[in-house]
């Protein structure tokens, strides 16, 4: 594996090859000395063209614990404001001896153009591509549904049978496509609930079961429910009327949680917008995943540098 | 007087003839016997077709200099077999004046590679607000007959009504890009599975076919004369038939791209396949071939866009909209259109010659290849085969979309006015183009 641009072309084996290394790398975490030495003499980039304080600090403490050298780099005030283009950014960090980029872009496809347009040779993790794809965040999710429904026995599983509800903004929501791809790979059961006009075109296709209405969805008894954002603005854009109106048809009331199954896991990938999508009974009961979603990025994110950057070092010796 | 022979061509009722061109004009077809000092075309093997028309080019001079300009865009025009060019309005300054027209016009003549017929704006600064000063453009030297706000959609119906009588004072037409502006804010794409999985904002097939609908009603009620530009839909395609059906004076466009590319190129994020309206379904292309055979689209033109590399190395979302198409036109109609078997050589010439020009109200293009018309005509080799790389481009950007397709038909000559722009399958030199097209 050279890249990590989108879940879509992660097979089964890969997927739980990821999930696996990421068990290793956190039981690390557990020791009193926490790094490792595997990155020693690395370089990892982090080239951040869109503000995200939460993925920006994850990736770095993963590089850092595998005792990389971390630079980050975020656009803003920086070259890129002045016009210099994705392109030289790249090239010229490049020069400068980057092994991995990790990179957060507005526009969806940029990571695939940095791996693929033949401006640069190094290894690309997508941290989040505009609309498109986050594929780390889908892989901290699975490796969070794991952990909970298989325990210390989650190695070498897959998530066969694991009923995955996900809600609010598909169109918009790169955590979602990133989580359709890899939880239908993983042998999960998908249902995706969004008013149509959040639906993305073509959403009949996925490997998914698609609600219209949150309650529809609930009433299949899902083992989680995963709440995305809903920003405010799409309501200007006529999306949904008012957030009165969002939170009684699609939001996580009190109600609905009170009325899930004892063990539905209730996740969100932050930063809530809590008595929006979430009600906070919700987001703070001991069902909510969320601060282990966090905990479990930086497991991940390690296991997706080192199997990138060591891992094509192994192949080429 | 000596002239100049082609001499053994495949002519358009597919005899083979020669055909003399004296003093700019065609003065004989048939069986010629060349007089003391003619020069000569072997033309064995080459299919003869008119002078080649766009009537959507974009030439970008003034203001767009580092991606085209008059004498580039002429120039790539010839390579592909065009003796004549419409230029869209939107350089910089806008074309909504007479100045700013007969300025192109003038480079264009001055220059020789082809006629440039400049389009004027249809609102001032195409700003879609205001109408231009349609009645000046017509009357300047430019003689502007085509009106476009090309790039912006006249979306206000109630300026649509007024330019669509207003042009009918003067003669002239309404060229629309049909783009509901506000069903594609921000759109990259087209809208359907292909959008939603990569996560690029869709533009719908119904904010063009919306606008066609409402147009082509507009067109009726005022009794004026409606050109589509670039029609990219099935959807399109059945609302200008219905139109056409009913006797509403409508024409309609289509570009190479659209007949050969779909949507499915926009997977590698790769932002020469970037272009609006969006590359479609393999139905839509489908039904665009179809309707250029059956007459419902009158024409193709290329839409040829030039951008600088700057402008496309760059991720999808930041990429201008636009590609190439003056110097690969004529192979893309011949591979999708001739070589399928749906149009024949003078169904070639209909739809990239004569109608164009009748459309535009360019004189000069009504009776191809004959005796006493003005000589433009093209040579193209259809047996020649290329494998397409920005190598075969001759104007001054490279974002063509064909890179390592390889598409049948070559241009070998092509005659501007009696003036060779290309000999041999490669331009004349610039110095020898304006020198012989200004002692005409």
């Amino acid at each position: 594996m050279k890249h990590l641009l989108t879940t879509r072309d992660l097979d089964r084996e890969a997927a739980v090859r990821i999930l696996d290394v990421a068990e290793e790398m956190a039981a690390t975490a557990d020791r009193e000395v926490k790094k490792l030495p595997a990155l020693r003499g690395k370089t990892v980039v982090n080239l951040f063209f869109e503000d995200s304080t939460r993925t920006r600090l994850s990736f770095e403490s993963a590089a850092k614990r595998l005792s990389a050298d971390v630079i980050t780099f975020s656009a803003k005030g920086s070259s890129v404001s002045k016009g210099e283009s994705l392109k030289d950014t790249a090239q010229t960090l490049v020069a400068m001896g980057a092994d991995a980029i990790v990179v957060r872009h507005p526009a969806s496809g940029a990571a695939h153009r940095l791996a693929h347009a033949g401006w640069i040779d190094a290894s690309i993790v997508n941290a989040g591509d505009g609309t498109h794809e986050h594929p780390t965040q889908a892989l901290l999710d699975a490796f969070t549904l794991r952990r909970r429904i298989h325990g210390a026995d989650a190695r070498g599983r897959a998530l066969d049978g694991t009923r995955v509800v996900i809600v609010g903004d598909i169109l918009h929501s790169r955590v979602a496509r990133s989580n359709v791809w890899l939880l239908a790979t993983l042998g999960a059961e998908v249902h995706l609930v969004a008013p149509r006009t959040l639906q993305p075109a073509g959403i009949d296709e996925w490997p998914v079961t698609v609600h219209a209405l949150l309650d529809d969805a609930l009433a299949t008894e899902p083992h989680a429910v995963m709440m995305l954002r809903i920003q405010r603005e799409r309501m200007v854009d006529a999306y949904f009327p008012s957030e009165r109106e969002y939170g009684r048809m699609w939001g996580l009331t009190a109600e609905r949680f009170a009325a899930l199954p004892a063990d539905t896991m209730v996740m969100h990938p932050g930063p809530m917008n809590r008595g929006l999508e979430i009600a906070s009974v919700a987001a703070d009961s001991t069902r909510s995943t969320v601060l282990e979603q966090v905990t479990n990025g930086v497991s991940i994110r390690m296991a997706v540098l080192y199997l990138l950057v060591a891992g094509v070092e192994e192949e080429r010796a | 007087m000596s002239g100049l022979i082609v001499r053994g061509a495949r002519l358009l009722g597919g005899e083979t003839g020669d055909i003399r061109i004296v003093d700019g004009r065609i003065d004989a077809v048939g069986s010629v016997d060349p007089a003391a000092g003619d020069h000569m075309i072997d033309a064995d093997g080459l299919v003869a077709l008119p002078g080649l028309v766009d009537l959507h080019t974009h030439l970008r001079e003034p203001g767009g200099e580092a991606s085209e300009t008059v004498l580039t865009g002429t120039r790539a025009a010839a390579a592909g077999g065009f003796t004549a060019v419409f230029a869209m309005a939107n350089t910089s300054p806008v074309a909504d004046t007479a100045g700013v027209v007969e300025q192109v016009e003038a480079l264009g003549r001055q220059h020789g590679y082809a006629t440039v017929r400049p389009i004027g704006a249809v609102t001032v600064g195409l700003e879609g607000r205001q109408l231009a000063e349609l009645g000046a453009m017509a009357a300047s030297r430019a003689q502007v007959r085509v009106f476009s706000d090309d790039g912006h959609c006249v979306a206000d119906p109630l300026i649509m009504r007024r330019a669509l009588e207003y042009v009918a004072t003067i003669g002239g037409v309404i060229a629309q890009h049909a783009q509901e502006p506000r069903l594609t804010e921000g759109a990259q794409m087209n809208e359907g599975p292909l959008s939603g999985e990569l996560g690029l904002a869709g533009w719908p097939a119904v904010a063009e076919e919306s606008i066609i609908a409402r147009d082509v009603l507009l067109a009726e009620h005022t009794r004026s004369r409606l050109h589509v530009c670039h029609v990219s839909t099935a959807g399109s395609v059945d609302v200008v038939r219905w139109a056409k059906k009913r006797g509403i004076a409508v024409t309609a466009e289509v570009t190479p791209h659209h007949l050969l590319l779909t949507d499915e190129t926009a997977r590698d994020y790769d932002a020469r396949f970037k272009v609006n309206p969006p590359l479609r379904r393999a139905e839509d292309v489908e039904a665009l071939r179809a309707a250029v055979a059956d007459g419902t689209i009158d024409i193709v033109a290329t839409d040829h866009a030039p951008h600088p590399d700057e402008r496309k190395e760059c991720a999808w979302a930041e990429a201008a909209f636009g590609m190439v198409g003056l110097e690969s036109a004529l192979s893309i109609v011949q591979h999708t259109l001739v070589d399928t078997g749906m149009l024949d050589w003078a169904g070639v010439a209909r739809v990239l010659s004569t109608t164009p020009a009748a459309i535009g109200g360019l004189a000069g293009y009504d009776a191809p290849l004959a005796v006493g018309a003005p000589a433009h005509l093209t040579l193209v080799d259809p047996e020649a085969s290329r494998r397409w790389s920005t190598d075969e481009l001759r104007g001054r950007s490279r974002n063509t979309p064909y890179t390592g397709i390889t598409l049948p038909g070559r241009v070998i000559a092509t005659v501007h006015g009696g003036v060779p722009t290309v000999l041999d399958g490669a331009l004349v030199d610039a110095d020898t183009v304006a020198t012989t097209a200004g002692g005409r």
